[in-house]
């Protein structure tokens, strides 16, 4: 009953009864501007001292998190790469000891096969040398023997076809001559 | 008031006292239903982004992640345009923003009483932003900001021209702030009802009629849709102007 009788006297003063248009009313002004006021004044107190702050340290919190793990990660990249270098570098140290490990072994063992070979080289060939100054020598001797042992054959062939006696002088003689 | 016709467009603007209050001289201070949605919207801010921030969790929930892009959709605005000194008037952008949007808003909802269609509301956001800029420039410049209606780098002749000129383009800003939300949800509310209000009227005529309410039934559609982008864009409009003027204020050189 009350709020009718309140709505019916803010009518009178000017409300929709009076034609003003509602929202230019301007006995309604007063009102709205106070209750504005303190409404506005309570949003802006609670936005800034209470909901703003929350929401602003929940996106600062989640920020430094995310920096905060991406740096990490940054860090244990870098690591992983610092050990991936180390390891390439120990390598290629390792492949090139071994490469020169290889190559001296290879340039010793080789001289140590020319310098054999070389001894081996001149052994043989003196072997070959008095070998076939043996092989001369035996050779120079058995002709001598084999000219006696012919001229011997040759006396006992013509005595025994002839049947007369040869002497040695003769045979020598006749040697001699189909040598000649 | 009970006898007033049901599909009048303006009456959905009408101001009714809840209880009284006091009189201050002539004038008469009531609770009034603009009141009462002046509080709903406070109340559904300040409810929605506490509970939102309420378990602050590191990854976000749905009702979370919402609160997080209201604050870093204004954060970013007040950052962009104000700069570092700007950040003393990010909770004010913000309060303005989120008042004149989630007014529009509530306004959206039949019987609900639109706020922001109220001159006297969105004239003294506009008044108080541009008081404001005022004090704040002279605060941060003292008297030399008033050079920003003294054009530099010109005849003094044309000065003489361009200045008063300057005076009443900041003189109309309040102006056209204010006017501008005010327009458009009480245009876009006027629209919406007018629409209600034939399909309405040509169903109760019968016949061709009541086959043809379907044209202005699609336009009240229609018109909701767009109505809701407007009233995102009229909060929206209302925290770049603010940041605009403001950035006078702070920076009277540009």
């Amino acid at each position: 009953m009350a709020t009718t009788e309140t709505t019916e006297s803010t009518g009178a003063k000017g409300g929709h009864e009076s034609g003003a248009f509602p929202p230019l009313d301007s006995s309604s002004f007063p009102s709205q501007l106070f209750w504005l006021v303190i409404f506005f004044g309570a949003l802006y107190f609670l936005m800034s001292r209470l909901v703003l702050p929350k929401l602003g340290a929940i996106l600062a919190t989640r920020k430094a998190q995310i920096d905060g793990d991406m740096a990490r990660a940054q860090a244990l990249k870098d690591e992983t790469e610092a050990a991936v270098r180390h390891y390439e570098k120990a390598l290629g140290d390792a492949k090139a000891n071994a490469n020169d490990i290889a190559r001296d072994t290879k340039s010793k063992v080789t001289s140590e096969i020319d310098g054999e070979q070389a001894t081996l080289d001149g052994a043989l060939a003196k072997k070959i040398k008095d070998a076939e100054a043996r092989v001369a020598k035996a050779k120079a001797k058995a002709m001598e023997s084999v000219e006696a042992i012919a001229g011997e054959s040759a006396a006992d062939i013509v005595s025994s076809l002839t049947g007369g006696k040869t002497t040695k002088a003769a045979v020598a003689k006749a040697i001699a001559a189909s040598k000649g | 008031m009970a006898t007033a016709p049901v599909n009048d467009p303006i009456h959905q603007f009408k101001m009714n006292s809840i209880f009284d209050l006091f009189k201050v001289g002539d004038h008469q201070i009531s609770f009034t239903n603009s009141a009462l949605f002046m509080g709903i919207t406070v109340l559904v801010i300040v409810g929605f982004l506490l509970m939102a921030a309420g378990r602050g969790a590191l990854v976000p929930g749905r009702l979370q992640s919402v609160g997080e892009l209201w604050y870093s959709f204004i954060r970013k605005m007040v950052d962009d345009m104000l700069g570092e000194e700007g950040a003393m008037f990010f909770p004010l952008v913000f309060s303005l923003f989120s008042f004149v949007l989630v007014a529009n808003m509530i306004g959206m909802f039949p019987y609900f009483f639109t706020v922001t269609s109220q001159l006297i509301v969105t004239a003294a956001l506009a008044v108080f932003v541009i008081l404001l800029v005022v004090v704040v420039g002279i605060w941060k410049h003292g008297f030399h900001w008033f050079a920003l209606f003294w054009p530099s780098g010109m005849p003094t002749i044309l000065k003489l021209v361009v200045g008063p000129i300057e005076v009443i383009s900041f003189l109309s800003r309040p102006v056209s702030l204010g006017l501008r939300l005010f327009g458009n949800m009480l245009a876009g509310h006027i629209v919406l009802k007018l629409f209600a209000g034939f399909v309405v009227s040509m169903i109760a005529a019968g016949g061709i009629a009541a086959v043809g309410s379907i044209a202005p039934m699609f336009m009240a559609v229609a018109l909701t849709g767009m109505e809701f982008l407007v009233a995102f864009l009229q909060a929206f409009v209302f925290a770049v102007l603010t940041c605009v003027y403001l950035n006078d204020a702070l920076h009277p050189g540009h």
